[in-house]
């Protein structure tokens, strides 16, 4: 086995300080922690199956399922020669009760249906033209889609519907739900809209019916924010709010360095600085009202409502942020290849503004005719309500990047690695007041000592 | 004759002891329980440490006198040739026994020749019977010699012995008669294990034996019957000559030896059906199942074989004159060598007559029972043998230190050495020897135990005996004490010791528990009287004739037997007198420590070099002494948990010692270099298979450098360290801060450039690391790769190697980017990065300016803090309103505040304290709800400071 990330990933960036919260962190109530071990490989996937139960896939094509309560590793899904390339969970709703299965996609080309509670591999389709790369349960409709190279749509017993040859080098890199029985697929630069159409005897069908091709770079980010909206992000920092009914552009944002003095900037300045750090690594969302975004080794949280930055860190890690998640309208929490997760908090600016001449992000309203003429782009560095993301804790325990993490509230919170491992964190107090009540329990049991 | 055959049957009926030899002692058990009620908060007398030690208590004074210089197994036989032979000693090295007259020795002890047995036809039967005789136990003295002996007598089985019966004895010799009559029960444990398998294999030989014989036997038949079928047919004119008569005779004799050896053979398979009156006799299951089916077997097939006929054509096959040829070598040569050589027996033509017994050749022992066996047998005895090794102050002291930790558990892993497996077995379950290894299913539960001193371990409050086990340990305690104070007239008296059948055992016991009317006793007395002035056997004519004063002296020191067991009953306060003396012999530390060290080093012999090494440490013991008796005054009102403390400074002695004795791989040297230790260390993880080899073997770096903290860690290394723990006390300020790190849970990383320096100074922190591990899992002596997170979860304590870039600047990166969860020593440097301590606890064990001055007391010092700390901590876990809510709507900050103010007024402990406490009590609840370490990694965040000297 290949380590692929050995080691840290030490960057020294030099241009802009590092945040360094240091060794007092009395809002992080992370005080205990727990090491999983069992990948062999980059640790790339995280699902949560239930309340106590994740699933973790990585790049040695074995799935673990484990209980984050215990730590214990409940069972091992072993089957995939090859990495896992995707994964989601699919809720069998033919009972009474609602039976979670796993859904996983590999490079070997199969596609498999598992038990997390037996092991089992129920189906596997193994003779694939392509290998997938991104799954998506559609629940309403009892299918679910992957994508490729190809799109194929899918019944719950396995049965493959309809399939669309796509005619991209990429592939479909992302998926989601729009809609109106609609998908929206992201392919390099493009969008591309399928509707899903079921005939009375159950087939369904697929087709193509818009491509939205306003982004400048690939594709890198697709979510949907609430009904009403879904929003993508590119390699080159562009951000798209779209409406998921018309699909039209709904606001656009550019986000920006400034590398020189930030007195006279405006224009973009794409060849000024390594793309990746501009790059939309992540988006999230909380449905509701803020988005948050992973833009280089920045974090930004976007208000859809009012279309605003609500509030950005440009240097939040040391190195690229993998992944972020709102865990509440004030509460980020982002992880990054430097091997650190670290938590956030959206707090009114301080009255002496943080310096955030340093930085600033082009933005245009919708409805922009050329998105390329730079000096269009309007300066939003005085924005009045703007406010700060302020480290409140982080987390140090990855020797390798942080690929992903899940939260299961006051449970805990999982997160994986380059590193192989997965790391449990937890609130050592309830921890402790677990144990103690099994411990006073046991005694009970036992009838004493 | 007849005087001693009663004698035999009597004894056969009292299973224990036998007379027979005016110098045995005899050993008596009591059944009933103790009437008196324990008091429960009351320390066990067997716990308590006599506040001003004996004037008499060296215990070197009396054995001074010994002609070996350690104790050793003496296996013997009576042969019935040339009388009483030594066969092996156990260590089976000359030196061993030193001018000591084994052969003297072995006639002594085997003329309490108790299985002079019947030999031929007991009246009434028709064939010889074969004696089934439990073994006997006696203790045996020779003051003379200064010998004292265990004496273990058994039979073996053998078709050409006399009564087809062997004696054998076993016996533990040593200095000390204490020693022997406070191990007792448990030497007889043993002992009976090994004749048990012993017997097995004896057995196994013995059918095979029969089968042999039985086939000879059948071949001879049918060899006479066609001899005679030819003389019938010559003529019968010559029918009634004298040769055909002769002919005939020895027909019938064939076959009364034919039946003769069937019926041995079904005698021998009654064997195993036949009720054990020997409690102690537990065999292997499955090797007695196995035994019997194939006896079965055995008598199934002979049990044809009255017809000659069948088997005359059979074995007439290619005879012709070779039977004859066998004939004529000579019965001396009879069927065990023949067999030797050939795998599938054929069988030989014998001669109805047997040879006279000083002409043939007698099997030896492994002949006797099987090779397996015996060597299994052999491998007991050394066991056992080196189980005893030590003095009895030592032996003492482990076993009351073992007893009290298994009352323990729950908290006395956090820093002491955790118990050995195997103590399982010794708290009840007789695992029966077996030399197959039929282990499995093997477990017998046996009501007699054989922890002498040790107090029973189920029970929370060993203060009074309530079992039998306990009765029988305390009489012999109180047997013990009494014979010691008999002593004087024993010495001015030749003989050692009184002889006690198991009827005046029987006495005995009636005095102690109720009063037997004194008819009763002296009629006893009489018959028993005059059984023992029967004198030996007259059977053998070999037995030695008796010291000549043994008869008087047996009297007078029968007398008083029973005089000291009349006083018994009030004598209570005696009882303590013994443990108490041992136990203050013990508390000197440094003398144990030889002793361990004795342990340890097989050549060197323990009993030469104790008195010196007392000697050369005996400046120290009063410091010791002293801080013995400081923990040594229980509050009668002090809750068990508490009281833990005057235990806590006896664990000391033994736990760190010897560790089990299976790992148990004596070095070569007294002088042990770290890396032989290492060496050792990883041997038994290997063997226990524990994280150890993990550990050692996750990294080339980590493979090549030796645990040094690992495997049992003797006492001499314990001592070692808290020496070093001592200086680093006293040179570095900030070693509180340091303490403070390792107790609270927070890994502390050594760091320096001299391997030798960071190797000493994690030897000695770690000393301080709670819940080390069996054998130091949780420190890491040496380490030159950079810290991952793992090795943060494995690893309380870590030595690190500071080398130059690159590596280096990876190695501290890793310091730095863990710097939250560790605490950095550099020795190079001093300096110490670690969060601030705020507390006062450890200003006792830290003290930049402390008045202690040796190692040794140091670490006792460390011990009774660390104890006192865990007794703490085991009360703050096991409380159940400081964890959770006494009522349903107490919310969880009441709880909070409840804890905080017991931690902070009950137990006076400040924030820091508290954290220790909080740590030690984490680590007790994992062990009692996950004893099999579920590894989890609790820190919190604060600043870390940095201290410079």
């Amino acid at each position: 086995i290949t380590v692929k990330v050995p080691g840290l990933i030490l960057q020294d960036q030099g241009k802009s300080p590092v945040l360094c919260i240091g060794e007092e962190q009395p809002k992080n109530c992370f005080t205990e922690l727990q090491v999983l071990k069992g990948h062999f490989d980059i640790v790339r996937f995280l699902v949560q199956i239930d309340d106590f139960r994740c699933a973790s896939a990585g790049d040695d094509g074995l799935v673990l399922i484990w209980n984050i309560e215990t730590g214990e590793r409940l069972q091992e899904l072993r089957g995939h020669s090859q990495q896992i390339t995707a994964i989601t969970t699919f809720v069998c709703r033919s009972d009474v009760t609602a039976h979670p299965s796993l859904i996983t996609a590999s490079s070997d080309r199969t596609l498999s249906l598992w038990d997390p509670d037996t092991a089992n591999r129920i189906q596997t389709i193994s003779d694939l033209q392509s290998s997938v790369k991104c799954l998506l349960v559609l629940e309403r409709l009892s299918l679910w889609v992957s994508g490729g190279e190809e799109l194929c749509v899918w019944n719950k017993d396995f049965q493959l519907q309809c399939h669309r040859q796509q005619h991209s080098d990429t592939g479909i890199t992302a998926l989601i739900e729009l809609p109106k029985n609609c998908l929206a697929a992201a392919m390099d630069k493009e969008i591309v809209i399928h509707r899903l159409t079921l005939s009375t005897d159950s087939s369904v069908s697929v087709s193509e019916i818009h491509r939205l091709s306003e982004h400048q770079d690939q594709i890198r980010a697709l979510i949907s924010v609430n009904d009403g909206l879904f929003a993508s992000g590119s390699h080159a920092g562009e951000l798209i709010l779209w409406d998921s009914i018309s699909w039209t552009t709904q606001a656009t944002m550019h986000i920006l360095w400034e590398e020189s003095q930030a007195s006279t900037q405006t224009e973009i300045r794409l060849g000024a600085q390594k793309p990746s750090e501009m790059s939309i690594q992540h988006l999230s969302t909380n449905g509701k009202v803020r988005s948050a975004e992973a833009v280089g080794s920045g974090l930004y949280v976007y208000n859809v409502v009012s279309r605003t930055v609500v509030a950005y860190r440009k240097a939040a890690h040391d190195s690229n942020v993998l992944h972020t998640t709102l865990l509440s309208d004030s509460e980020v929490m982002s992880c990054s290849e430097d091997g650190s997760v670290r938590m956030w908090e959206i707090q009114d600016l301080p009255l002496p503004a943080e310096p955030a001449s340093a930085g600033f992000f082009g933005m245009w309203t919708f409805g922009r005719s050329s998105k390329q003429s730079g000096p269009q782009s309007k300066k939003v560095v005085d924005i009045p309500n703007l406010r700060t993301l302020e480290l409140t804790g982080d987390l140090i325990g990855h020797s390798g990047a942080v690929q992903m993490f899940i939260s299961f509230k006051e449970k805990g919170l999982v997160t994986c690695s380059t590193d192989h491992l997965l790391i449990l964190w937890k609130n050592g107090d309830t921890q402790s007041r677990l144990r103690s009540l099994a411990l006073f329990h046991k005694l009970e049991e036992n009838g004493g000592l | 004759m007849t005087q001693s055959a009663n004698a035999v049957s009597h004894a056969s009926l009292t299973n224990n002891t036998m007379i027979g030899s005016p110098d045995v002692v005899a050993f008596t058990k009591e059944d009933e329980y103790g009437q008196t009620s324990p008091e429960p908060w009351d320390l066990p007398e067997e716990f308590s440490v006599p506040l001003h030690p004996l004037a008499d208590s060296n215990p070197w004074a009396k054995t001074s006198y010994a002609k070996f210089t350690k104790d050793f197994i003496l296996i013997s036989e009576f042969s019935e040739q040339v009388g009483p032979q030594p066969l092996l000693t156990i260590p089976d090295e000359p030196k061993i026994c030193g001018t000591f007259d084994l052969n003297y020795f072995s006639l002594r002890i085997m003329s309490v020749d108790y299985q002079a047995s019947f030999v031929g036809h007991p009246p009434g039967s028709g064939y010889p019977r074969l004696s089934f005789v439990e073994d006997s136990r006696v203790v045996l003295g020779d003051s003379k010699e200064g010998a004292f002996a265990y004496v273990h007598h058994f039979t073996l089985y053998d078709l050409e012995a006399r009564g087809f019966v062997r004696p054998f004895c076993m016996a533990y010799i040593a200095a000390d008669e204490k020693k022997i009559m406070l191990q007792f029960q448990e030497l007889s444990l043993r002992f009976s294990q090994a004749s048990e398998c012993l017997k097995a294999g004896n057995r196994r030989a013995f059918a095979k034996e029969l089968q042999r014989k039985l086939q000879d036997l059948e071949y001879t038949h049918s060899v006479l019957q066609r001899e005679e079928g030819l003389q019938r047919e010559a003529g019968p004119q010559c029918v009634y000559s004298a040769h055909a008569v002769e002919k005939a005779n020895e027909l019938a004799n064939v076959e009364k030896s034919i039946y003769e050896h069937r019926d041995l053979l079904k005698q021998i398979c009654s064997y195993h059906r036949r009720p054990r009156r020997d409690p102690q006799a537990v065999a292997c299951r499955r090797c007695m199942t196995e035994c019997l089916s194939e006896c079965e077997e055995l008598l199934d097939k002979y049990a044809k074989l009255a017809e000659p006929v069948s088997h005359s054509e059979k074995g007439g096959k290619g005879e012709g004159g070779e039977g004859w040829l066998d004939d004529s070598r000579g019965e001396e040569e009879e069927d065990e060598d023949g067999v030797k050589r050939r795998p599938s027996y054929t069988p030989q033509l014998i001669k109805a007559k047997s040879a006279k017994c000083f002409d043939k050749r007698l099997k030896i022992l492994p002949e006797l029972c099987e090779g397996t066996f015996y060597e299994a047998a052999v491998e007991l005895l050394k066991e056992t043998e080196r189980s005893f090794r030590g003095d009895l102050c030592y032996l003492h002291t482990r076993r009351l230190d073992k007893a009290l930790r298994k009352n323990l558990r729950v908290v006395n892993f956090l820093f002491e050495e955790e118990l050995d497996d195997n103590a399982e077995d010794e708290s009840g379950t007789l695992r029966p020897f077996c030399a197959v290894n039929h282990s499995v299913d093997n477990h017998v539960h046996l009501n007699s135990p054989h922890i002498v001193l040790g107090p029973d371990t189920t029970q929370l409050h060993p203060s009074k005996p309530q079992d039998p086990l306990n009765v029988a340990s305390e009489t012999s305690t109180t047997r013990q004490s009494e014979l010691g104070l008999g002593e004087s007239q024993l010495e001015s008296s030749p003989s050692d010791q009184t002889l006690e059948t198991q009827e005046s055992s029987e006495e005995t016991k009636g005095s102690f528990s109720s009063d037997k009317s004194g008819l009763e006793l002296a009629e006893k007395r009489e018959s028993m009287a005059s059984m023992i002035s029967e004198g030996p056997d007259p059977d053998s004519d070999l037995t030695p004739e008796p010291d000549q004063n043994t008869d008087a002296g047996r009297e007078s020191s029968s007398e008083d037997v029973e005089t000291t067991a009349g006083e018994e009953d009030d004598g209570d306060h005696e009882r303590d007198q013994t443990p108490v003396s041992l136990l203050e012999v013990a508390s000197e530390l440094d003398d144990c420590d030889s002793l361990n060290e004795s342990k340890l080093l097989p050549p060197i012999d323990a009993a030469c070099c104790m008195p010196q090494e007392h000697f050369l440490h005996e400046a120290s013991a009063p410091d010791t002494m002293s801080s013995v008796q400081q923990n040594s005054h229980p509050k009668p009102s002090q809750i068990l948990v508490v009281n833990q403390e005057p235990q806590a400074l006896l664990p000391v002695q033994g736990e760190y010692t010897v560790g089990s004795p299976c790992s148990e791989s004596p070095p070569t040297s007294l002088e042990l270099p770290v890396g032989l230790l290492g060496d050792v260390a990883s041997q038994t993880s290997v063997e226990e298979g524990s994280d150890c080899t993990l550990s050692a073997s996750t990294g080339s770096d980590r493979a090549a450098s030796p645990l040094g903290y690992g495997g049992t860690v003797t006492l001499r290394e314990r001592k070692k360290a808290g020496q070093g723990a001592l200086r680093f006390v006293r040179q570095y300020p900030f070693a509180m801060q340091a303490l403070w790190c390792l107790l609270r849970g927070r890994t502390l990383v050594v760091i320096g450039s001299d391997e030798g320096r960071v190797r000493r100074l994690v030897l000695a922190l770690a000393l301080f690391v709670p819940s080390p591990g069996k054998c130091g899992e949780r420190v890491q002596a040496w380490l030159s790769c950079p810290l991952t997170l793992t090795d943060l979860l494995r690893w309380k304590l870590i030595g690190l190697q500071r080398v130059g870039s690159p590596v280096g600047s990876s190695l501290l990166y890793s310091l730095s980017r863990y710097s939250r969860y560790i605490s950095i020593l550099d020795v190079d440097m001093k300096t110490l990065r670690c969060p601030p301590y705020s507390g006062r606890l450890l200003a006792n064990i830290a003290d930049h300016r402390t008045y202690i001055r040796r190692g040794s007391t140091f670490f006792l010092h460390i011990q009774s803090t660390l104890c006192r700390l865990a007794a703490r901590a085991f009360l703050f876990t096991f409380t159940h309103h400081l964890h959770l809510p006494v009522s349903p709507v107490e919310g969880q900050e009441v709880v909070e505040s409840r804890r905080r103010s017991f931690l902070q007024e009950q137990l006076g402990l400040d924030k820091g304290d508290s954290q220790v406490l909080l740590y030690l009590s984490q680590l007790i609840t994992q062990q009692y709800l996950w004893p099999a370490n579920r590894s989890s990694f609790s820190f919190d965040y604060t600043t870390s400071v940095l201290y410079k000297i």
